[in-house]
């Protein structure tokens, strides 16, 4: 047995080794090869795509596509919608993973699987669900109707189907976080005196914000870009009820291709940028979580 | 009922989450399946084994499922280059792998279909040397899901590779297995969970994509029609009756399919925690 472990660490060998556990180099360039060629077919030549269609009648087609009045009222539209979502998702997330990771109570994997299931659902069914509670002929409709108030085919349905498909974002970010996170310090400052609140915007707040930035970084890009849902119970009333993909979806169909595509570079640009910021987070947070392993290695030291 | 006394607040977060999950979630999803029980069984059975119904469920399903494997076959590429290998730009494609994740569907819809359709920059090749039709066809279809699906089989093998343990293939090796062996014998039993995983979420996905879909396919019924455009049809004629009835049917597809994740990502964690 020494025999073989002193003859592995003699130089000759370790080279053979290292060679029997990475690929011969022309290998290991076709697999790049071929995965950089995947991901250039299906992301970066779509991608291009679009901005090159948004421009191809020139700038002042594509300002003009951008600072029509329908366009406009799509733009508010859509900030409307994900500025109630997102918010609202927020505290929801929060809330949940408090819950869920600091305390044990019977029942958790059944609320654990309501929270997962809109990421499961297709998007028509959530704009199916909420015409069937507040459409004309939904559980909800003919009361609405007496009140004169209007939620399917108006901005209130835009926001409720938003909050649907945005629903787990935050959430999922937060309960992995928390739970790797436990409950200690919480517990030592609560014995120190400090009160609920502040130990959660001292104790907690501080080691989950990337990951909560995280989470609302994709919760708004899921909620400026949902098309289906949105779809389903916006009824389409140009200057009203369209938000920018569905905007989008309306231009294309009139077959007036550099608007379409003009207004949707707003929306490519949207995820780009969610891309940068996610990279960026990501970084942070992996510094930070180095920079809490080595204090925690040097206090073991001392 | 709960265990910790110090920490506060169990009581409000608790009930607000719960309130809200009912409020947004559960209470609308349980009214689509009243609506789809106050149908009857006859009703139901006719609208979910209409010709229609049932061409558009093949549809839907088959090409859901070739998308999620040419995801799950390119997918395993892509995060074991990321992984194991380095080359200028890694960073830049390693972010571009979630694009689907933060690209609004309608945009790659009206993209792929300006793309592949007879003039486009890869249609006029495909469809007029090859004679291979992709837009306005089932292929474009594939091609639409296969977008929008490539994250998920990246995203949940690439944490599982990274955590692998060199000094296993090195054991490989020195007992004088090659790297073809190595990798079938002793990587790819450790990645199945994590790879099926990510096939049953991007098959998910693709079984209820509509946005990128509608733009490519042409919705032509039983030839380019999927399940989502079909419940989107009947939506838009005011036959809630048969919306429903279609909707039952992909939610509990769906259903079915998260508890199958769940599963799976436990038996995975299990895997990973015991060596």
């Amino acid at each position: 047995m020494s025999g073989v472990v002193s003859s592995l660490s003699t130089p000759g060998n370790v080279v053979v080794s290292r060679r029997a556990v990475t690929e011969a180099a022309w290998l290991r360039g076709l697999l790049i090869a071929l995965a950089l060629a995947f991901l250039g077919v299906f992301l970066v030549v779509p991608l291009v795509l679009v901005f090159q269609e948004a421009f191809s009648k020139g700038w002042q087609a594509y300002l003009a596509a951008l600072t029509e009045p329908d366009a406009w009222h799509a733009v508010k539209l859509t900030l409307i919608a994900a500025g109630l979502a997102v918010p609202l998702n927020v505290v929801f997330g929060v809330a949940a993973a408090w819950s869920l990771t600091k305390f044990h109570f019977r029942g958790k994997q059944v609320l654990i699987t309501l929270i997962d299931l809109p990421f499961a659902v297709s998007p028509v069914i959530a704009g199916l669900i909420y015409v069937l509670v507040f459409g004309s002929r939904g559980w909800l409709g003919p009361w609405l109707e007496e009140h004169n108030l209007s939620i399917i085919y108006a901005v209130p349905g835009i926001v409720l189907a938003t909050v649907f498909v945005t629903f787990p974002f935050v959430a999922r970010e937060l309960i992995p976080l928390m739970q790797e996170q436990g409950v200690s310090q919480e517990e030592a400052a609560l014995t120190l005196g400090a009160s609920g609140w502040q130990t959660f915007r001292r104790v907690t707040l501080p080691s989950i914000k990337w990951g909560l930035l995280y989470g609302i970084i994709l919760c708004n890009a899921r909620a400026m870009g949902e098309f289906g849902a949105v779809s389903v119970v916006s009824g389409h009333i140009r200057g009203k009820t369209n938000t920018l993909p569905l905007h989008v979806e309306i231009l294309y169909n009139e077959y007036q291709f550099a608007a379409a595509f003009a207004v949707a570079s707003l929306l490519a640009l949207l995820a780009v940028v969610t891309l940068v910021a996610k990279s960026f987070l990501e970084f942070k947070h992996q510094r930070d979580r180095e920079r809490a392993a080595r204090a925690a290695a040097r206090q073991e030291v001392s | 009922m709960s265990r910790n006394r110090v920490i506060p607040g169990f009581g409000l977060s608790l009930g607000y989450a719960t309130l809200y999950t009912s409020l947004i979630v559960f209470i609308p999803l349980a009214a689509l399946a009243a609506s789809g029980i106050s149908l009857g069984a006859e009703t139901f059975w006719a609208v979910v084994s209409h010709p229609q119904a049932v061409a558009s469920y093949q549809l839907s399903f088959g090409a859901s499922l070739v998308a999620a494997l040419i995801n799950l076959i390119f997918g395993l590429l892509v995060a074991w280059v990321l992984v194991r290998y380095t080359f200028p730009g890694k960073r830049i494609a390693d972010a571009l792998v979630d694009l689907p994740f933060a690209l609004p569907t309608a945009v790659a819809g009206i993209a792929l279909t300006a793309l592949y359709g007879r003039n486009g920059w890869f249609g006029q090749y495909l469809e007029g040397w090859w004679g291979f039709k992709v837009a306005y066809a089932p292929a474009g279809i594939v091609v639409a899901l296969t977008l929008i699906g490539l994250p998920f089989v990246v995203r949940t093998v690439q944490p599982v590779l990274e955590g692998l343990e060199r000094e296993l293939e090195e054991a490989a090796a020195s007992l004088g297995a090659n790297r073809w062996q190595t990798f079938r014998r002793v990587l790819l039993p450790a990645l199945v969970p994590a790879l099926l995983t990510g096939f049953a979420l991007s098959f998910a996905r693709a079984v209820g994509e509509y946005g990128s879909v509608v733009f490519i396919s042409g919705n032509m019924p039983y030839r380019t029609e999927i399940t989502p455009l079909l419940i989107y049809s009947k939506l838009e004629q005011y036959d809630y009756a048969g919306a429903s009835a279609l909707g039952v049917m992909l939610l509990v597809f769906s259903f079915v399919l998260l508890l199958a994740i769940n599963g799976l990502q436990y038996w995975s964690l299990r895997r990973q925690g015991g060596g």
